[in-house]
């Protein structure tokens, strides 16, 4: 990435940048609970707080508590974040899900271990059924970003925001624990590069001017409540519309189509310019939105390439939506390393030259 | 006709909307939705007030209150108002909870809340059971009470005691003021209604969390006519949940 000299540049965490990012973008208030891999979080923002006045950052006693803070704070109409990993990240569906239905703006942080249960605190994909399904109770979404170097942790939190406040819908960004840990290169942002959202429905006090503001997830008629459901199906339709971001890179030529995503992509990336270099014609698809998918372009390249690869951090979760996207057009295969297994370049390798 | 000139000695508040209640005739949450909102009236702080209601019989309290509201999750109310109060901390909040709601779901968030000192009122009723999915057992279901879930009683070596939260989060150094009121007749409310402006009165000085548990009923799910629960309520609860303040500020 090209700077120029004016820009603010470090060699950051990624846990670290996100965090400072979330400053630069305006946050208002953080809630969160300690957790590995991702505590350098909320450690950066207690340490940094106070050249932040007004900032509120606060260690809630649990993730449910912090994602119940989230609720209210962002009702109140505050740009609001929250991080944990994992476990917590379940800890916290009930509340998303109310968040979802009450309309509430907020970006979310799961950078991601190995599980299920307790697991283990080594780099993992194997929440993105929870990330991109809804997770919680009910019809609902999350828009859901999966950053792949250290510089789209930052990126994305000022994306994360504009697009939490744009659909008044919480939005996550889905990471791993080898992400949030790794240093890189970074250009953070000027503080202030995100202009603060206003919030007219938010609860701040109802003056005579105006109607009282309620944030509900309570529409007890079902008829009241399809018709919400049917408000949140219109801005979920409207995200796949206008919001579906992904990478081709060599996708022209590809007979091969490599599919992954987060870290995977980046390892992914390695293997493609191996198998290049031995003649082998691979592409490959990055999405960035995990929700909304990027269907449309693997439908596309679904008329051109032989077959398709998905790798992932995970039993194969991600790939259940390129099957549904390619529909039966061309094999889809997969390969996955579990538990907090990084699968390594020459293996990927050799699954992919089983398919030539 | 003649003439007759009358003088207004009495109305509803301009902070309670016109939607009629839902709640069951005799019922305490009523009274207490009106008493607060004749407090925040008299103190012309409605534009400055944002309440919580969680889940529970007063879930809808926003359709009631006519101020800014937000409903809450099961237990979650002190967390949501916390972080109302974090964001805005020049304005009045409140949150209104059952005991299901506060004392059984939400004990770890009604602990660490007043443990923070949160500067917010926490309204606390206290029916002793679980009125809005019928009338199940309650942490505050007295010993040998009958409840759908306790048929035969509450046997405390089996379910517990019946838990006194007033009196432990009245130990915590965040309380700045802990007191048990009630509703059963027109001089204890008058005393509630006291509490309740002091609540308020005290949120300004920033010095901690108000918390005021109202012992109240629930003649349908005590199986009881209004009048047999507010005798029954005299009888058995107030001995077990005496009546006053259990920490009252330093000036
Ligand atoms: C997570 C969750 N668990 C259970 C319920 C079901 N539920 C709704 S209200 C309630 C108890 C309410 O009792 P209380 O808080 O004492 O208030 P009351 O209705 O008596 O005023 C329960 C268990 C729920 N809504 N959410």
């Amino acid at each position: 990435m090209k700077t120029n000299g004016m820009d603010d540049v470090r060699l950051m965490k990624g846990n670290e940048a996100l965090a400072e990012a979330a400053f630069r973008a305006g946050m208002q208030a953080y809630f969160g609970y300690p957790i590995t891999p991702q505590s350098e979080i909320l450690e950066y923002l207690t340490l940094h707080a106070h050249e932040y006045p007004g900032v509120v950052v606060l260690q809630a006693e649990s993730e449910v508590a912090a994602i119940n803070m989230v609720y209210g704070a962002a009702g109140a109409g505050a740009r609001v974040m929250i991080s944990s990993s994992s476990p917590g990240i379940s800890l916290m569906q009930e509340g998303l899900s109310y968040m979802a239905s009450a309309q509430l703006p907020a970006l979310i942080v799961n950078v991601q271990r190995g599980g299920p249960g307790l697991g283990t605190i080594q780099p993992s994909q194997a929440d993105y059924f929870q990330a991109v399904k809804g997770g919680g109770h009910g019809d609902y979404h999350l828009l859901v970003l999966a950053p792949s170097t250290v510089q789209e942790m930052v990126d994305f939190v000022i994306e994360g925001f504009k697009l939490a406040e744009k659909y008044r819908n919480p939005v996550m960004i889905l990471t791993d624990g080898a992400l949030g840990q790794m240093m890189e290169r970074v250009v953070l942002p000027p503080k202030g590069v995100l202009p603060p959202a206003p919030a007219p429905w938010a609860t701040t006090g109802k003056p005579p001017t105006r109607e009282r503001n309620i944030i509900t997830s309570l529409f007890i008629q079902p008829e009241k409540m399809e018709e919400v459901n049917l408000v949140l199906q219109a801005k979920y339709a409207q995200m796949r519309e206008s919001d579906v971001r992904y990478e081709c890179i060599q996708t022209e030529d590809a007979e091969i189509m490599l599919v992954a995503f987060g870290l995977m992509a980046r390892i992914c990336q390695k293997v493609l310019e191996l198998a290049r270099e031995k003649g082998i014609k691979v592409g490959m698809v990055r999405p960035i939105t995990l929700y909304p998918f990027p269907t449309t372009i693997l439908q596309q390249l679904a008329e051109t390439a032989r077959v398709f690869l998905t790798v992932e951090m995970n039993a194969g979760q991600m790939v259940e939506d390129v099957r549904l996207s390619v529909n039966g057009k061309r094999p889809v295969h997969f390969y996955g390393r579990l538990g907090g297994i990084i699968p390594t370049v020459e293996e990927i390798l050799e699954k992919l030259e089983s398919l030539c | 006709m003649r003439d007759i000139h009358m003088e207004v000695v009495y109305q509803r508040p301009t902070t309670l909307t016109e939607t009629p209640m839902h709640y069951c005739p005799g019922c305490g949450h009523g009274v207490v939705h009106k008493i607060l909102m004749e407090v925040v009236e008299e103190l012309g702080i409605q534009s400055e007030t944002i309440g919580v209601a969680p889940v529970g019989c007063s879930v809808f309290a926003y359709d009631y209150m006519n101020i800014d509201m937000q409903e809450a999750a099961h237990g979650r109310a002190s967390a949501v108002a916390t972080g109302i109060k974090r964001v805005l901390p020049g304005k009045y909040v409140f949150s209104y909870q059952g005991d299901g709601d506060l004392a059984a779901i939400g004990t770890g968030e009604t602990i660490h809340t007043v443990n923070r000192g949160e500067n917010i009122l926490m309204v606390f009723i206290n029916n002793g059971i679980y009125g809005m999915t019928g009338g199940q057992m309650a942490p505050t279901t007295l010993e040998g009470m009958k409840t759908s879930t306790t048929p035969f009683g509450r046997d405390v070596r089996t379910m517990g005691f019946p838990l006194k939260i007033t009196e432990l989060v009245a130990q915590l150094p965040g309380a700045y003021y802990v007191t048990r009121q009630a509703v059963y007749n027109a001089q204890v409310v008058r005393k509630l209604k006291k509490a309740l402006t002091q609540s308020f009165l005290y949120q300004r000085r920033n010095k901690g969390t108000c918390f005021v548990e109202v012992v109240s009923n629930c003649p349908s799910g005590w199986k009881m006519t209004p009048v047999e629960a507010n005798k029954w309520l005299m009888e058995h609860m107030i001995p077990y949940y005496p009546l006053g303040d259990l920490k009252v500020p330093k000036e």
